[in-house]
């Protein structure tokens, strides 16, 4: 039997690099042994995406992109289809731990310096999957047609309509309609379903293919791979696989005990996973007294509201929401720091950090809430602070006092 | 350190941890699969039907639907049932020996009330629903043809117990669904169980006809 198998592997090996790329990949692509909690979330990231890709599967097989059929079988899916509950809150739960996995894999990358040379590209990317990421969530958000899926469309697509001159057409051309509508849905519903998710496979395996040339980087932001044993390994390096395989699959495990946590006792988080006004169905006559996006765009919806209209136009808002969000693309170019890790780096750059996150964290919360008199000047505060992290790096980075980085990777 | 590993004890730790992932990853596919089960709509859709029939005259059929498909009922006057015992030796099946009929209805006439028959209208051999030809000795179906149902698609024949004929395409005699009599004239399709009726209705005196 086994020598059956063996037969039979050597069989594809002649014909696909079966083992090779298993080796490539897993059994002998070596990981930093220092990696620390902040590396859990790249994994994690992973298991959400299959989590979606499944369960938004089984959602298709129930669900009708119609406006007028669209929120009832959302409803059917909740009280009908058996354990349809189950799969729907999946899916939604899914979607903000999505975020929340994201949003700590790129901090990940901020404080350990994991976008600079040589891994520029590697970020780049990881960029990338977080845009289709914003455009997969909007899109779905859609989907289940009620009040907010409605309004919030309709705020984001008039973004659009604020761009100089080809404005008003291209919100059209978004919507197919001249306000958000049955064709709007029916087309969100084909992109969200089968275009971004095509895009989102992809584009991670890039993401992977670029980290494993690269190879990853460390809570010590020093390369493993100036360091080679005489076997031509890594010194400072452990085999993917079983090694780190198995520290995932304990960060999978307390990960999942969450999630099914909330899947279970609090599916709509108090209502910042799922809207209240949400399981009203859309009524485009009338909008909700008070409408705010599901709290991860809120920290760039606030940057949105905390820009005065100029020139009698939103443009100014919607260009400083957009450059937020995009900034990222240029970390690599805009650190000139000695070191990579914040472990190395001096007192400036930990300040800027930490402003930084104070910002991130206050204009997420502000998004969620009233526009009030002080609330938008708190925002104006906060995203001012938000900027300067990234337009100041240049400067304060090169001047901050480092320490000196060690030979060897260290363990805390 | 590597010879100091205790290989057994890591190999049952390496089983149980397995297993455990296993037995979660069972338990994980469980509303996927349950989700691909007709939903409560669909059970709902399946449901008894109630059907009035004291209006069909005697020679005719009502065609009604049950679980998405055609049942028919027929007021089969003395006549035709005078005519059903007369061509056994042309049946596949003349006794209902295939049990496809519930026990109260496997008798001569395949029903409760001789005169009433009820019969799920879906040919036996490929799912198409059949034609009523009620008449004797019409010209396309020969002087033989004592009334029953013509199956378009491929041929097969019924007679008017809805048995079916030798030599055609269909195997079996047609469903007898299962039904009741909630008073003279109220029939309940798909439902057989009297315990579930309330009050005591006059369902037993149909049965026993």
């Amino acid at each position: 039997m086994m020598n059956l198998l063996k037969n039979l592997l050597a069989w594809v090996d002649e014909r696909f690099p079966l083992t090779a790329t298993w080796k490539a990949h897993a059994s002998e692509y070596y990981a930093p042994k220092n990696f620390n909690f902040w590396y859990f979330f790249g994994g994690l990231a992973l298991l959400v995406l299959v989590i979606q890709i499944v369960s938004g599967i089984f959602l298709t097989m129930n669900y009708k992109p119609d406006a007028l059929f669209a929120f009832a079988s959302v409803e059917y899916i909740m009280r009908d289809v058996q354990l349809g509950w189950i799969l729907r809150n999946i899916h939604s739960t899914g979607a903000s731990m999505f975020f929340i996995v994201i949003y700590l894999h790129m901090f990940r990358g901020l404080i350990y310096g994991s976008y600079r040379k040589p891994r520029e590209l590697l970020w780049i990317i990881g960029m990338i999957i977080y845009l289709a990421l914003m455009g997969e969530a909007f899109m779905g958000y859609l989907l289940p047609w009620g009040q907010m899926s409605f309004w919030g469309a309709q705020v984001i697509v008039n973004l659009f309509s604020s761009v100089p001159f080809v404005g008003p057409d291209l919100a059209i051309l978004i919507r197919g309609d001249f306000v958000v509508s049955d064709i709007t849905l029916n087309r969100f519903f084909a992109l969200h379903v089968v275009a971004i998710p095509l895009i989102l496979v992809l584009i991670i395996v890039a993401h992977l293919v670029a980290l494993h040339e690269v190879g990853s980087n460390n809570p010590d932001g020093i390369e493993i791979k100036k360091n080679k044993g005489p076997d031509g390994h890594p010194v400072d390096g452990i085999p993917f696989f079983p090694y780190m395989v198995v520290k995932d699959a304990v960060a999978a495990v307390a990960f999942l005990i969450v999630f099914v946590a909330i899947i279970f006792f609090a599916p709509d988080m108090g209502g910042y996973f799922l809207e209240y006004n949400n399981f009203v169905p859309a009524n485009p006559m009338k909008t909700p007294e008070h409408i705010a996006p599901v709290w991860y765009f809120t920290p760039y919806y606030a940057i949105l509201r905390a820009v005065p209209p100029l020139f009698g136009s939103q443009f100014p808002g919607v260009v400083a929401m957009g450059v937020a969000t995009v900034i990222f693309f240029a970390l690599p170019w805009l650190d000139r720091g000695k070191v990579k890790s914040i472990r190395y780096r001096g007192p400036i750059y930990k300040a800027f950090l930490a402003a930084f996150v104070v910002s991130f964290v206050g204009l997420g919360y502000l998004g969620l809430m009233p526009a009030t008199e002080l609330y938008t000047w708190i925002s104006r505060v906060l995203a001012v602070v938000y900027f300067a992290f990234f337009f100041l790096m240049p400067w304060y980075t090169k001047i901050d006092k480092c320490k000196p980085e060690p030979d060897r990777v260290t363990s805390k | 350190m590597t010879e100091n590993v205790d290989q057994s004890k890591r190999r049952i730790l390496l089983a149980a941890t397995a297993a455990a992932g296993g037995v979660a990853a069972a338990g994980a596919g469980v509303p996927f699969v349950m989700s691909l089960m007709p939903s409560e709509r669909a059970k709902a859709a399946g449901a008894p039907v109630e059907v009035d029939i004291g209006a069909i005259e005697p020679g005719t059929m009502i065609s009604i639907e049950w679980q998405g498909k055609p049942v028919w009922i027929v007021r089969r006057t003395p006549e035709m049932l005078e005519l059903l015992a007369k061509h056994d030796g042309d049946l596949a099946d003349p006794t209902s020996s295939i049990p496809q009929q519930p026990e109260y209805c496997n008798n001569a006439t395949r029903s409760i009330k001789p005169e009433v028959l009820v019969v799920l209208g879906v040919c036996t051999h490929l799912g198409c629903s059949p034609t009523f030809r009620p008449e004797v000795s019409p010209a396309d179906l020969g002087a033989n043809w004592a009334g029953g149902w013509f199956c378009p698609c491929h041929g097969s024949r019924f007679d008017l117990a809805a048995r079916v004929f030798k030599g055609v395409p269909a195997p079996t005699n047609l469903i007898i669904p299962p039904h009741q009599y909630l008073s003279e004239t109220r029939l309940l399709i798909g439902d057989d169980d009297k315990s579930k009726l309330k009050g005591g209705q006059p369902a037993d005196k149909g049965a026993t006809a």
